[in-house]
């Protein structure tokens, strides 16, 4: 393989590891922007996600099953995301590093179930044959090499799922009463807007973004009771790096820090690229301590 | 301090200082390693529970006394010229120059606090001048502890990889399987706890203590009036990864190994659980709390390991939600104390909530 091959294949590999800790990190960066919760159970959320399509795929026909199975993981994590917040997250508010601790109890509780029902070997989710094969360049100085169909297929939904966000942010009443909220929450709640409500779409629409995650990522690797803890602090670095609540800076964090490791993995091993992410991260916020994209506000501390 | 307090743990002490005459080998050796943690989790209480910073890689400090440590430990089993098997098996002829100077025990045991503590305010530094804190600070310390592991099992020809070090003989030139030796470690363990323990309650009870509780509660305020919080918060959190490097060492010559499994972010995390089931602000707390998972944790786990991980995961949420104080708050249900400085006013809360409104804000 040439130069220039390698260094596209490892660029392609940096946005397809960026398009999924995009989805893991969403979630986190929009229920900590809004409620200055981290949700340490989200990375079990993935999981969550990926054996959700597991067990869909078991009953219907591969295929038409997949997306189904897409939506039973986004539709499922959301609920148990919903119902984590009103009966956890919500009596924690005001304490995020409580929240924090938690949660983790809870990420415990869920890893330790997922290996007793479904076992301490991964389960695999085979793609279907519209995801199966991959893409091949035919001409050119990059002719013979391939893009597997399911990372493209994860780094499209990635992006729609960033679009659809955008837009509902930004477009609808409710990205209104979260845009209100985010903003300033006790005059939101002054001027009537439920402040409580809010917060509980916005945790459960990120916690389905993670299900959906899981449910993309099961097409690349097998479903494992721990799959979550491996991205997960990948994921909240991507959120320290974006800046709180920004879905701008969020995409390119995630592109920043995926980037970062494919490139790195060039020269060095995966355990080496991990520990030069973390000194790039420590030193990134020396120069922007906000984040990428920092929200402007006039309360207390900022800058 | 009351006098009741002073009074159990002067009872505490001479229970522990007699354990030997009550307690079989086994449990004994359980015991100590179990009471090092303690020095831990005393740190643990100094950094979060006063000065309300979360360190949730406590592991990565207690690593890295135990590695210096354990790396004399593993060379003064050697005969002149040998270098230790994992080495040999990992094709090294020659003993790499980082590991030489640990041939000096003295060298290793000055390393083993040093670096813990040098490193740790190296870090604290550069993210508190800067502001960065609370949550952010929390998950980039739990980022550390994970890398540190990665790496440690990456670089299997000199640190033992996944393994670790293991297979010490002597130490100091006292055979380590001898139960003499054993039984002096432990006193050694309890005497080191003792004094940690007086060491830490006298700070706490100084101005700088005053100044960490103050910027718990409050770090504008503390601002406000003419104080720089960040070298208070460095301060405390070196100090934190000092004990955790102190209880590296006591640890490892406790158990006889040291691995990366012991040192990561799972490991980590449940050090803070130690620390908020026995109440985040005690230091006895800290203690208790330890001893108490931590037998918990051998009896249940060889017994039912499933089931273990759902009660730690439930402790956690417990702990957190319904006591939040832990044992500690719960006693002092019951133990009226006479102080006027307690969070648990009617007035204060709800200045501590608006202080922290200021500071958790999303804004930010």
């Amino acid at each position: 393989m040439t130069e220039l091959a390698l260094l596209v294949g490892q660029g392609f590999n940096g946005i397809s590891v960026a398009s999924i800790l995009l989805l893991a990190a969403l979630g986190l960066a929009l229920s900590f922007g809004l409620m200055g919760v981290i949700n340490m159970a989200h990375g079990e959320f993935l999981m969550m996600g990926g054996y959700l399509t597991y067990v869909t795929l078991q009953f219907l026909p591969h295929g038409v099953g997949y997306p189904i199975g897409m939506v039973v993981a986004f539709a499922g994590t959301a609920l148990f995301g919903a119902a984590l917040e009103v009966t956890l997250i919500r009596r924690l508010y005001g304490r995020p590093l409580d929240t924090l601790l938690a949660t983790w109890g809870v990420s415990l509780i869920l890893q330790q179930a997922a290996r007793s029902i479904f076992g301490p070997i991964g389960n695999e989710v085979t793609a279907p044959a519209w995801l199966a094969g991959s893409l091949t360049v035919s001409s050119g100085p990059l002719a013979g090499f391939g893009l597997p169909l399911a990372r493209l297929f994860i780094i499209a939904l990635s992006a729609a799922v960033l679009a659809l966000i955008a837009i509902l942010i930004v477009r609808t009443r409710m990205g209104m009463l979260v845009q209100a909220v985010h903003q300033d929450r006790a005059m939101a709640e002054a001027l009537g807007i439920n402040t409580r409500n809010v917060d509980l779409a916005v945790f459960a629409i990120g916690s389905g973004v993670a299900g959906l995650a899981g449910s993309a990522l099961a097409l690349i690797a097998p479903v494992t009771p721990t799959v979550g803890q491996s991205y997960i602090v990948y994921a909240f670095l991507v959120v320290i790096v974006g800046g709180l609540g920004s879905i701008l800076g969020t995409l390119f964090a995630a592109l920043l820090i995926g980037l970062f490791s494919a490139g790195w993995q060039i020269f060095t091993s995966v355990s080496t690229s991990d520990v030069l992410l973390l000194v790039f991260v420590i030193a990134f916020i020396q120069f922007r301590p906000r984040g990428i994209v920092s929200a402007r506000s006039r309360s207390l501390e900022e800058g | 301090m009351p006098r009741i307090e002073n009074l159990a743990c002067a009872v505490a002490m001479v229970l522990l200082l007699l354990a030997p005459l009550y307690i079989g080998p086994y449990n004994l050796s359980l015991l100590g390693r179990f009471l090092a943690m303690g020095i831990l989790a005393m740190g643990i209480a100094l950094v979060w529970g006063n000065a309300g910073i979360l360190p949730l890689g406590q592991g990565l400090f207690f690593g890295l006394g135990a590695y210096a440590l354990a790396m004399h430990l593993k060379l003064a089993a050697l005969g002149p010229g040998e270098i230790p098997d994992f080495m040999q098996w990992n094709g090294l002829d020659s003993l790499p120059w980082l590991w030489d100077p640990f041939k000096s025990g003295a060298f290793a045991l000055a390393a083993a606090a040093i670096v813990p503590t040098a490193f740790a305010a190296a870090l604290a530094w550069l993210l508190f001048h800067r502001r960065v804190g609370g949550v952010y600070f929390a998950i980039i310390t739990q980022a550390l502890a994970l890398a540190a592991t990665t790496f440690i099992i990456s670089q299997q020809p000199y640190t033992g990889g996944f393994n670790g070090l293991t297979d010490f003989s002597d130490a100091f030139g006292f055979t380590l399987t001898d139960q003499r030796t054993q039984t002096g470690l432990y006193f050694v363990t309890v005497i080191i706890l003792v004094l940690v323990f007086l060491g830490t309650r006298w700070l706490l009870e100084t101005q700088f203590g005053k100044l960490l509780r103050a910027i718990r509660d409050g770090e504008n305020r503390v601002r406000f009036l003419g104080y720089d919080p960040a070298p208070y918060k460095v301060a405390a959190f070196a100090i934190g990864a000092l004990l955790a490097g102190i209880a590296g060492i006591l640890f490892t010559l406790n158990i006889g190994v040291i691995s990366p499994a012991m040192i990561g972010v799972v490991p980590s995390i449940e050090m803070v659980i130690w620390v908020a089931v026995g109440g985040r602000d005690s230091l006895a707390g800290a203690i208790i709390g330890t001893l108490l998972i931590n037998f918990a944790k051998d009896k249940v786990s060889s017994a039912f390991p499933e089931i273990w991980l759902y009660l730690m995961g439930a402790l956690f949420v417990l702990v957190v939600t319904v006591l939040p104080d832990g044992l500690g708050g719960l006693l002092r249900l019951f133990i009226r104390e006479p102080r006027e400085e307690s969070r648990k006013t009617l007035v204060l809360p709800v200045l501590v909530a608006v202080g922290d409104e200021t500071r958790d804000d999303p804004e930010n």
